[in-house]
């Protein structure tokens, strides 16, 4: 669908891909399409809002809105804007894109829904390079503070950023030891492996008495790694594929088992 | 405080005070709000709510961005979020989370921002929001409300807990001269002639109303008739009552606790620019940092005084 917009974030939103697809089709998230608003409802929060494509994809098989919608991606008029817009689309729980804001967002849920005795279970995801913000670190001491067992923070650990690898650009090192640091219960595991996903969501689960935290590791570009490489740039930050690059990736990934 | 006392107005309470006591007795009737505080619960008076309803009260410390995205998820889902810090910290620091986690997605978030103006004394500069009415304003969506006195304070505290829609009430430190005695008739968007005039009118807000009237007060005793509107809402900005300022009058000074830039006065000139141009002057901070000092000392020192007011009304006849 960038490609079809011609801008977009293809690559960071391939490397989310098996967790967003475990969230909304691994039984982990309860909601309806129909009842968009059900105060019940389990809630997805993408942080890293610039992989919204992820998450439009994950909506448009689950019902939320047709298929084809899709192509309408950052067009003039069109409801699924560049970054999540919560005031367009039902189903879109916040309005990220300015990196950062999106956890505490998820703790103001959180709160509510306690206070509110609501089942429901906040998941947000950010980016790893998203987490040089200062404040993502802000609403981790909080989440503490707070004791929220009803709130998940996912790290789509890519290894990449804009302008490079975020060893370069800035090293957040011993980034599951920090957040357990911070006192969430956190898991470290291969993102891009399902099983692996699917094990970490419902070890999350189970955990009653903290926030919980799993920090994902993933490759950028997942999925087509191999036609990155040939062109040289495994990043790949922020470009569409052109037309004969995205037809290439589609038989790369249907011939991929 | 002796601003006031020439027109007969009394001290009162802190308008940071009302507010306090007008949450709590809110927040008592509606079990949906809930304060959001960043570790200055007992400046900005949510410690009294929060001491009343102790579960509906979070202090997320010292972190103004998570404090505001932090309101915004509240107000998401469903409860009405009061978020106080001094306006400066709130405001400046966690601007971009107004607009992103509040103002663009227009969620039911209530700013309010303590300590404005120039009149906190003698902490300083650091601690003084002076641009916040024009950053407040900045935001599309977003109503904001300068009360002058405890009274009105109250009641703007009420409306702001009634309206749907982000929101940002600003409030003052010290003690200041109860302007409406007798009550008044509060009303977001609505300016309050609290005295009529026919040669000059005098819009302020906050700390300045009562300025302005020890002003036209004075300017009584020389025989000019100054018409004085508190302008407690700066934004919708009531257009009404500005044209007919300047119909009536033919000539308008704005008077406020803030920056030359973006505020209050910068609201009228664009209505007067685009309605019925009539001479325009203004006494605000300009465009400077004050410093610590005692509270009148600083109105005085920085030019926040009646006598600015009647010298600026002087200027804006001659022309």
């Amino acid at each position: 669908m960038t490609t079809a917009a011609g801008s977009g974030h293809p690559t960071s939103s391939l490397s989310a891909v098996e967790v967003v697809t475990a969230l909304y089709f691994g039984g982990f998230m309860r909601y309806d399409v129909n009842a968009p608003h059900d105060p019940n409802r389990d809630r997805f929060i993408l942080s890293k809002g610039h992989a919204v494509p992820v998450l439009y994809s994950a909506m448009a098989e689950a019902g939320y809105f047709p298929v084809d919608e899709l192509m309408t991606l950052r067009k003039l008029g069109g409801r699924l804007e560049g970054h999540p817009n919560m005031k367009r689309l039902p189903g879109i729980e916040a309005s990220t894109g300015s990196l950062g804001q999106g956890l505490s967002f998820g703790i103001g849920e959180a709160l509510a829904c306690r206070l509110d005795q609501l089942d429901s279970h906040v998941y947000v995801m950010l980016g790893d390079g998203e987490i040089e913000e200062g404040q993502v670190w802000e609403a981790f001491a909080a989440g503490r503070k707070y004791k929220l067992a009803n709130l998940t923070a996912i790290v789509d650990r890519n290894g990449f950023q804009q302008t490079g690898a975020t060893s370069h650009v800035m090293d957040m090192t011993s980034v599951p030891d920090k957040i357990a640091a911070f006192g969430w219960h956190t898991q470290t595991i291969e993102g891009n492996d399902m099983q692996a996903v699917v094990d970490a969501l419902e070890k999350a689960r189970q955990v009653k008495d903290q926030p919980t935290a799993i920090v994902s590791q993933t490759r950028k570009g997942f999925g087509i790694l191999p036609l990155l490489e040939k062109e040289g740039d495994v990043n790949y930050h922020g470009k569409p594929l052109s037309k004969e690059l995205a037809e290439q990736a589609l038989q790369l990934i249907d011939s991929t088992p | 405080m002796k601003i006031g006392e020439k027109s007969g107005l009394k001290l009162g309470q802190a308008t940071r005070d009302a507010f306090g006591e007008a949450l709590k007795e809110f927040g008592g009737s509606h079990p949906q709000v809930v304060t959001v505080d960043g570790d200055v619960g007992n400046s900005t008076r949510t410690e009294v709510f929060a001491e009343a309803y102790p579960d509906r009260a979070f202090n997320v410390g010292i972190a103004e961005s998570n404090l505001v995205s932090v309101a915004g998820g509240l107000a998401a889902c469903g409860k009405t979020p009061v978020v106080a810090s001094f306006a400066c910290f709130l405001l400046n620091n966690a601007y971009d989370q107004i607009r992103m986690s509040v103002a663009f997605p227009a969620l039911n978030v209530k700013l309010v921002g303590t300590h404005a103006g120039i009149s906190i004394g003698e902490d300083g500069p650091s601690q003084m929001g002076i641009e916040d009415v024009a950053l407040a304003r900045s935001f599309p969506g977003m109503t904001v409300i300068v009360p002058c006195d405890a009274p009105s304070a109250k009641k703007a505290t009420a409306a702001m807990l009634t309206l749907a829609g982000p929101t940002y009430l600003r409030l003052g430190r010290p003690k200041v001269p109860v302007v409406y005695a007798n009550g008044c008739d509060f009303e977001i968007g609505k300016a309050i002639t609290v005295r009529d005039g026919s040669d000059v009118t005098i819009i302020a807000n906050g700390l300045m109303v009562a300025v302005a009237l020890d002003a036209a007060t004075d300017l009584a005793a020389e025989g000019v008739s100054a018409r004085v509107i508190d302008m407690h809402t700066a934004k919708p900005i009531d257009e009404e009552a500005i044209i007919k300022a300047a119909r009536e009058t033919g000539a308008i000074v704005v008077a406020e606790e803030h920056l030359a830039a973006g505020g209050l006065g910068s609201a009228v000139a664009m209505v007067v620019g685009q309605t019925i141009p009539v001479p325009l002057a203004y006494v605000n901070l300009g465009d400077r940092y004050a410093e610590s000092g005692d509270a009148e000392g600083l109105l005085e020192h920085y030019g926040l005084t009646a006598a600015a007011i009647c010298e600026a009304v002087r200027r804006v006849s001659r022309r």
